[in-house]
Protein backbone atom coordinates (compact mmCIF):
# COMPACT_ATOMS: atom_id res chain seq x y z
CA UNK A 1 0.00 0.00 0.00
CA UNK A 2 1.44 3.01 -0.96
CA UNK A 3 1.64 6.14 1.41
CA UNK A 4 1.07 8.53 -0.93
CA UNK A 5 -2.91 7.75 -1.90
CA UNK A 6 -4.43 9.51 -4.81
CA UNK A 7 -6.85 11.57 -3.83
CA UNK A 8 -10.80 10.16 -4.40
CA UNK A 9 -12.45 12.16 -6.77
CA UNK A 10 -12.12 15.88 -8.43
CA UNK A 11 -14.40 17.75 -5.59
CA UNK A 12 -13.77 21.08 -4.74
CA UNK A 13 -13.55 21.94 -1.59
CA UNK A 14 -16.22 24.28 0.07
CA UNK A 15 -15.48 27.72 0.01
CA UNK A 16 -15.14 29.08 3.35
CA UNK A 17 -18.02 32.01 4.66
CA UNK A 18 -15.87 32.85 7.20
CA UNK A 19 -15.16 36.01 6.06
CA UNK A 20 -18.96 36.86 4.92
CA UNK A 21 -19.99 38.70 8.36
CA UNK A 22 -16.94 40.67 7.92
CA UNK A 23 -17.87 41.54 4.75
CA UNK A 24 -21.41 42.22 5.74
CA UNK A 25 -20.78 44.48 9.14
CA UNK A 26 -18.20 46.45 7.22
CA UNK A 27 -20.91 47.69 4.70
CA UNK A 28 -23.69 47.64 7.72
CA UNK A 29 -20.69 50.59 9.09
CA UNK A 30 -20.17 52.47 5.81
CA UNK A 31 -23.69 52.75 5.87
CA UNK A 32 -24.42 53.96 9.37
CA UNK A 33 -21.57 56.69 8.99
CA UNK A 34 -22.52 57.72 5.74
CA UNK A 35 -26.46 58.44 6.62
CA UNK A 36 -28.54 59.97 8.59
CA UNK A 37 -31.75 58.97 10.31
CA UNK A 38 -34.84 59.67 8.14
CA UNK A 39 -37.09 62.66 9.53
CA UNK A 40 -39.89 62.90 7.43
CA UNK A 41 -41.44 61.00 4.67
CA UNK A 42 -41.05 62.74 1.48
CA UNK A 43 -44.47 63.28 -0.50
CA UNK A 44 -43.19 65.37 -3.33
CA UNK A 45 -40.84 64.39 -6.39
CA UNK A 46 -37.47 66.11 -5.02
CA UNK A 47 -35.13 65.92 -7.81
CA UNK A 48 -32.62 68.95 -6.75
CA UNK A 49 -31.19 70.99 -9.77
CA UNK A 50 -27.48 71.23 -9.76
CA UNK A 51 -24.26 73.67 -9.03
CA UNK A 52 -20.95 73.73 -8.53
CA UNK A 53 -20.38 77.09 -6.87
CA UNK A 54 -21.79 75.58 -3.56
CA UNK A 55 -21.50 75.90 0.23
CA UNK A 56 -22.08 73.43 2.69
CA UNK A 57 -24.56 73.87 4.71
CA UNK A 58 -24.72 74.73 8.91
CA UNK A 59 -25.00 72.12 11.52
CA UNK A 60 -28.24 70.11 11.02
CA UNK A 61 -29.95 71.65 14.65
CA UNK A 62 -29.83 75.16 12.71
CA UNK A 63 -31.80 74.24 9.68
CA UNK A 64 -34.94 74.38 9.06
CA UNK A 65 -36.48 72.21 5.84
CA UNK A 66 -39.32 73.28 3.67
CA UNK A 67 -39.48 70.97 0.74
CA UNK A 68 -41.70 71.87 -2.96
CA UNK A 69 -42.49 69.85 -5.44
CA UNK A 70 -45.19 67.92 -7.57
CA UNK A 71 -46.83 65.37 -5.10
CA UNK A 72 -45.27 61.76 -5.21
CA UNK A 73 -47.30 59.43 -7.72
CA UNK A 74 -49.20 57.90 -5.21
CA UNK A 75 -50.18 61.23 -3.80
CA UNK A 76 -51.48 62.25 -6.97
CA UNK A 77 -54.94 60.71 -6.72
CA UNK A 78 -55.52 63.61 -4.11
CA UNK A 79 -53.49 65.88 -4.58
CA UNK A 80 -53.48 66.60 -7.95
CA UNK A 81 -50.21 67.37 -10.68
CA UNK A 82 -49.44 70.83 -9.63
CA UNK A 83 -46.39 71.76 -7.36
CA UNK A 84 -47.00 71.45 -3.57
CA UNK A 85 -45.19 72.40 -0.64
CA UNK A 86 -44.49 70.10 2.18
CA UNK A 87 -43.91 70.85 5.42
CA UNK A 88 -42.79 68.17 8.51
CA UNK A 89 -45.25 65.16 7.25
CA UNK A 90 -48.02 67.15 5.49
CA UNK A 91 -49.35 69.41 2.61
CA UNK A 92 -49.35 73.14 3.27
CA UNK A 93 -50.42 76.19 1.65
CA UNK A 94 -48.29 79.04 1.40
CA UNK A 95 -49.73 80.77 4.35
CA UNK A 96 -49.06 78.13 6.71
CA UNK A 97 -45.34 78.84 6.04
CA UNK A 98 -44.76 81.70 8.46
CA UNK A 99 -46.39 79.54 10.95
CA UNK A 100 -43.52 76.99 10.31
CA UNK A 101 -40.79 78.66 10.35
CA UNK A 102 -42.36 80.14 14.23
CA UNK A 103 -43.04 77.33 15.33
CA UNK A 104 -39.64 75.49 14.38
CA UNK A 105 -37.61 78.65 15.57
CA UNK A 106 -39.30 78.93 18.80
CA UNK A 107 -38.60 75.16 19.57
CA UNK A 108 -34.65 75.68 19.24
CA UNK A 109 -32.17 76.47 21.78
CA UNK A 110 -31.96 80.56 22.71
CA UNK A 111 -28.43 80.64 21.34
CA UNK A 112 -29.70 79.69 17.67
CA UNK A 113 -32.81 81.01 17.05
CA UNK A 114 -30.86 84.23 15.14
CA UNK A 115 -28.45 81.75 13.61
CA UNK A 116 -31.11 79.56 11.48
CA UNK A 117 -31.01 78.82 7.84
CA UNK A 118 -34.13 77.94 5.75
CA UNK A 119 -33.28 75.17 3.45
CA UNK A 120 -34.99 74.89 0.44
CA UNK A 121 -35.36 71.65 -0.73
CA UNK A 122 -37.14 72.55 -4.06
CA UNK A 123 -37.77 70.36 -7.28
CA UNK A 124 -36.18 71.27 -10.58
CA UNK A 125 -39.51 71.36 -12.80
CA UNK A 126 -41.19 73.73 -10.04
CA UNK A 127 -42.30 77.12 -11.54
CA UNK A 128 -40.76 80.04 -9.94
CA UNK A 129 -43.77 81.82 -8.99
CA UNK A 130 -44.21 78.93 -5.64
CA UNK A 131 -41.17 79.46 -4.48
CA UNK A 132 -41.15 83.65 -4.80
CA UNK A 133 -44.78 83.19 -2.52
CA UNK A 134 -42.83 81.01 0.05
CA UNK A 135 -39.60 83.65 -0.08
CA UNK A 136 -42.09 86.36 0.63
CA UNK A 137 -43.34 84.37 3.84
CA UNK A 138 -40.14 84.30 4.69
CA UNK A 139 -39.29 87.48 4.67
CA UNK A 140 -42.35 88.17 6.59
CA UNK A 141 -41.56 86.41 9.15
CA UNK A 142 -37.50 87.73 8.89
CA UNK A 143 -36.06 84.08 8.22
CA UNK A 144 -33.81 85.80 6.04
CA UNK A 145 -30.57 83.11 5.73
CA UNK A 146 -32.12 80.53 2.94
CA UNK A 147 -30.29 78.22 1.01
CA UNK A 148 -31.04 76.91 -2.33
CA UNK A 149 -30.34 73.22 -1.57
CA UNK A 150 -28.68 71.61 -5.11
CA UNK A 151 -26.80 68.86 -5.76
CA UNK A 152 -23.23 69.01 -6.93
CA UNK A 153 -22.85 69.41 -10.69
CA UNK A 154 -22.37 71.26 -13.46
CA UNK A 155 -24.97 74.07 -14.02
CA UNK A 156 -25.54 72.79 -17.54
CA UNK A 157 -27.30 69.61 -16.28
CA UNK A 158 -30.27 72.04 -15.59
CA UNK A 159 -31.01 73.14 -19.33
CA UNK A 160 -32.06 70.06 -20.92
CA UNK B 1 -8.83 14.58 34.90
CA UNK B 2 -8.59 15.71 31.32
CA UNK B 3 -9.49 19.66 31.12
CA UNK B 4 -12.47 19.76 28.79
CA UNK B 5 -12.15 22.03 26.39
CA UNK B 6 -15.24 24.84 26.06
CA UNK B 7 -17.09 23.97 23.24
CA UNK B 8 -16.38 26.76 20.24
CA UNK B 9 -19.54 29.28 19.76
CA UNK B 10 -21.00 28.46 16.63
CA UNK B 11 -20.73 31.38 14.62
CA UNK B 12 -22.53 30.33 11.56
CA UNK B 13 -25.64 32.47 11.81
CA UNK B 14 -23.47 36.21 12.20
CA UNK B 15 -23.63 36.78 8.88
CA UNK B 16 -27.80 36.83 8.86
CA UNK B 17 -27.77 39.11 11.75
CA UNK B 18 -25.36 41.34 10.13
CA UNK B 19 -27.51 41.25 7.24
CA UNK B 20 -30.16 42.35 9.17
CA UNK B 21 -28.59 45.33 10.64
CA UNK B 22 -27.69 46.14 7.53
CA UNK B 23 -31.00 46.17 5.72
CA UNK B 24 -32.49 47.94 8.95
CA UNK B 25 -29.82 50.28 7.89
CA UNK B 26 -30.76 50.72 4.45
CA UNK B 27 -34.59 50.89 4.73
CA UNK B 28 -34.54 53.80 7.35
CA UNK B 29 -31.54 56.19 6.45
CA UNK B 30 -30.97 58.55 3.72
CA UNK B 31 -27.63 60.29 2.22
CA UNK B 32 -28.65 63.74 3.55
CA UNK B 33 -27.65 66.23 0.29
CA UNK B 34 -26.46 69.42 2.78
CA UNK B 35 -25.22 71.72 0.65
CA UNK B 36 -26.73 74.73 -1.84
CA UNK B 37 -25.97 78.17 -2.46
CA UNK B 38 -26.77 80.57 0.84
CA UNK B 39 -28.45 83.42 0.26
CA UNK B 40 -30.06 86.22 2.17
CA UNK B 41 -33.36 88.01 1.85
CA UNK B 42 -34.05 91.38 1.67
CA UNK B 43 -36.06 92.45 4.85
CA UNK B 44 -39.36 93.16 4.42
CA UNK B 45 -39.81 96.79 5.69
CA UNK B 46 -38.98 99.51 2.98
CA UNK B 47 -36.53 101.54 3.25
CA UNK B 48 -38.21 105.08 3.68
CA UNK B 49 -35.70 106.91 0.84
CA UNK B 50 -33.86 104.38 -1.41
CA UNK B 51 -30.51 104.88 -1.99
CA UNK B 52 -30.28 106.64 -5.39
CA UNK B 53 -28.38 104.14 -7.21
CA UNK B 54 -27.09 105.16 -11.11
CA UNK B 55 -28.00 103.39 -13.73
CA UNK B 56 -24.77 102.38 -14.98
CA UNK B 57 -24.30 100.42 -11.78
CA UNK B 58 -26.75 98.34 -12.40
CA UNK B 59 -26.05 95.19 -13.89
CA UNK B 60 -29.87 93.50 -14.73
CA UNK B 61 -30.82 90.01 -15.54
CA UNK B 62 -33.89 88.83 -16.00
CA UNK B 63 -35.00 85.07 -16.81
CA UNK B 64 -38.14 85.23 -18.57
CA UNK B 65 -41.34 82.48 -18.56
CA UNK B 66 -39.48 80.92 -21.30
CA UNK B 67 -36.20 80.64 -19.74
CA UNK B 68 -34.60 82.98 -22.01
CA UNK B 69 -31.95 85.09 -20.46
CA UNK B 70 -32.18 89.12 -20.95
CA UNK B 71 -28.94 90.12 -19.90
CA UNK B 72 -29.14 94.11 -19.85
CA UNK B 73 -32.02 94.17 -21.84
CA UNK B 74 -29.94 91.96 -24.71
CA UNK B 75 -31.04 88.00 -24.56
CA UNK B 76 -27.69 86.65 -23.77
CA UNK B 77 -26.84 82.66 -23.23
CA UNK B 78 -26.20 81.28 -19.67
CA UNK B 79 -22.49 80.25 -21.11
CA UNK B 80 -21.36 83.45 -21.57
CA UNK B 81 -23.38 85.38 -18.41
CA UNK B 82 -20.16 84.51 -15.63
CA UNK B 83 -17.64 86.27 -18.26
CA UNK B 84 -20.54 89.39 -18.79
CA UNK B 85 -21.08 89.91 -14.93
CA UNK B 86 -17.46 89.57 -14.32
CA UNK B 87 -16.65 92.53 -17.08
CA UNK B 88 -19.43 93.96 -15.42
CA UNK B 89 -18.25 93.68 -11.80
CA UNK B 90 -14.16 94.53 -12.70
CA UNK B 91 -14.73 97.28 -14.52
CA UNK B 92 -13.83 100.10 -12.02
CA UNK B 93 -14.62 103.14 -14.29
CA UNK B 94 -14.70 105.52 -11.61
CA UNK B 95 -12.45 108.27 -11.46
CA UNK B 96 -11.01 110.17 -8.79
CA UNK B 97 -12.58 108.87 -5.08
CA UNK B 98 -14.33 106.19 -6.81
CA UNK B 99 -11.60 104.69 -9.23
CA UNK B 100 -11.07 101.55 -8.24
CA UNK B 101 -7.21 100.50 -7.84
CA UNK B 102 -7.50 96.54 -8.25
CA UNK B 103 -9.76 96.42 -10.81
CA UNK B 104 -8.67 95.06 -14.14
CA UNK B 105 -11.58 95.68 -16.14
CA UNK B 106 -11.90 97.81 -19.42
CA UNK B 107 -12.19 101.27 -16.96
CA UNK B 108 -15.61 101.85 -19.65
CA UNK B 109 -17.31 104.91 -18.42
CA UNK B 110 -20.53 103.21 -19.50
CA UNK B 111 -20.28 100.50 -17.27
CA UNK B 112 -19.72 100.23 -13.25
CA UNK B 113 -17.80 102.95 -11.30
CA UNK B 114 -16.12 100.34 -8.78
CA UNK B 115 -17.20 96.65 -7.18
CA UNK B 116 -18.61 98.24 -4.14
CA UNK B 117 -21.61 100.10 -6.34
CA UNK B 118 -21.93 97.56 -8.70
CA UNK B 119 -25.49 95.89 -7.85
CA UNK B 120 -26.19 93.04 -10.02
CA UNK B 121 -30.14 92.67 -10.02
CA UNK B 122 -31.92 89.60 -10.96
CA UNK B 123 -35.15 89.07 -12.07
CA UNK B 124 -37.53 86.05 -13.04
CA UNK B 125 -41.08 85.58 -14.07
CA UNK B 126 -43.03 83.44 -11.82
CA UNK B 127 -43.31 80.59 -14.59
CA UNK B 128 -39.61 80.86 -15.04
CA UNK B 129 -38.58 76.92 -13.86
CA UNK B 130 -36.43 76.68 -10.99
CA UNK B 131 -33.70 74.73 -12.73
CA UNK B 132 -32.43 77.56 -14.97
CA UNK B 133 -32.93 80.42 -12.08
CA UNK B 134 -30.28 77.49 -9.95
CA UNK B 135 -28.39 77.65 -12.89
CA UNK B 136 -28.13 81.47 -13.40
CA UNK B 137 -27.73 81.97 -9.78
CA UNK B 138 -24.41 79.59 -9.89
CA UNK B 139 -23.13 81.90 -12.62
CA UNK B 140 -23.27 85.43 -10.90
CA UNK B 141 -22.07 83.31 -7.83
CA UNK B 142 -18.89 81.76 -10.09
CA UNK B 143 -18.70 85.03 -11.22
CA UNK B 144 -18.09 86.78 -7.93
CA UNK B 145 -15.72 83.53 -6.89
CA UNK B 146 -13.78 84.11 -10.04
CA UNK B 147 -12.73 87.70 -8.61
CA UNK B 148 -12.19 86.87 -5.00
CA UNK B 149 -10.19 84.00 -5.67
CA UNK B 150 -8.18 86.49 -7.99
CA UNK B 151 -7.84 89.09 -5.36
CA UNK B 152 -7.27 86.36 -2.54
CA UNK B 153 -3.93 85.03 -4.66
CA UNK B 154 -3.14 88.66 -5.56
CA UNK B 155 -3.36 89.56 -1.91
CA UNK B 156 -1.97 86.27 0.00
CA UNK B 157 0.24 84.64 -3.06
CA UNK B 158 1.84 82.31 -0.36
CA UNK B 159 -1.17 80.74 1.25
CA UNK B 160 -1.48 78.17 -1.54
CA UNK B 161 -5.08 78.18 -1.70
CA UNK B 162 -8.26 80.20 -2.89
CA UNK B 163 -10.64 81.88 -1.71
CA UNK B 164 -13.69 79.53 -1.54
CA UNK B 165 -11.33 77.24 -0.28
CA UNK B 166 -10.46 79.24 2.62
CA UNK B 167 -14.05 80.24 3.06
CA UNK B 168 -14.92 76.14 3.11
CA UNK B 169 -12.00 75.94 6.23
CA UNK B 170 -13.27 78.69 7.68
CA UNK B 171 -17.12 77.21 7.71
CA UNK B 172 -15.81 73.88 8.55
CA UNK B 173 -17.01 73.19 12.05
CA UNK B 174 -13.64 71.44 12.74
CA UNK B 175 -11.46 74.00 11.77
CA UNK B 176 -9.09 74.81 15.01
CA UNK B 177 -9.91 78.67 16.37
CA UNK B 178 -6.36 79.45 15.80
CA UNK B 179 -6.64 78.91 11.99
CA UNK B 180 -9.94 80.44 11.81
CA UNK B 181 -8.84 83.83 13.46
CA UNK B 182 -5.81 84.27 11.07
CA UNK B 183 -8.30 83.88 8.01
CA UNK B 184 -11.04 85.68 8.92
CA UNK B 185 -9.59 88.77 8.34
CA UNK B 186 -8.08 87.89 5.23
CA UNK B 187 -11.82 87.00 3.55
CA UNK B 188 -13.01 90.22 5.08
CA UNK B 189 -10.43 92.46 3.21
CA UNK B 190 -11.22 90.08 0.12
CA UNK B 191 -15.06 90.46 0.66
CA UNK B 192 -14.61 94.24 0.79
CA UNK B 193 -13.08 93.93 -2.41
CA UNK B 194 -15.92 92.53 -4.42
CA UNK B 195 -18.97 92.35 -1.52
CA UNK B 196 -21.86 90.19 -2.93
CA UNK B 197 -24.45 92.51 -4.20
CA UNK B 198 -27.19 90.59 -6.00
CA UNK B 199 -30.56 91.81 -5.60
CA UNK B 200 -33.04 89.04 -6.08
CA UNK B 201 -36.23 91.19 -6.83
CA UNK B 202 -39.86 90.73 -6.22
CA UNK B 203 -40.54 88.74 -9.43
CA UNK B 204 -42.92 90.44 -12.33
CA UNK B 205 -46.11 89.91 -12.99
CA UNK B 206 -47.24 87.22 -15.71
CA UNK B 207 -48.76 88.71 -18.56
Amino acid sequence: MSKFKKKKGGDLPAISTASLPDIVFMLLFFFMVATVMRDSTLMVVNKLPAADQVQKLDKKDRVMYIYAGKPSSRYQDKYGVSARIQLNDKFASVSEVGAFILAERASKRQELQNVLTTALKVDSDTKMGLIQDIKQELRKVSALKINYTTRVGDYTQNLN
Amino acid sequence: MAKRAAPEVNAGSMADIAFLLLIFFLVTTTIETDSGLNRKLPPMEDQVDPPIIREKNIFTVLVSKNDQLLVEEELADIADLRSLAIEFLDNGGGVGDEACSYCEGAKDEASSDNPDKAIISLKNDRETSYKVYIAVQNELVAAYNDLRNREYAKLFPNDGINFVEAQKTYDDPRTSGELREELRPKLDQVKARFPQKLSEAESTKSN
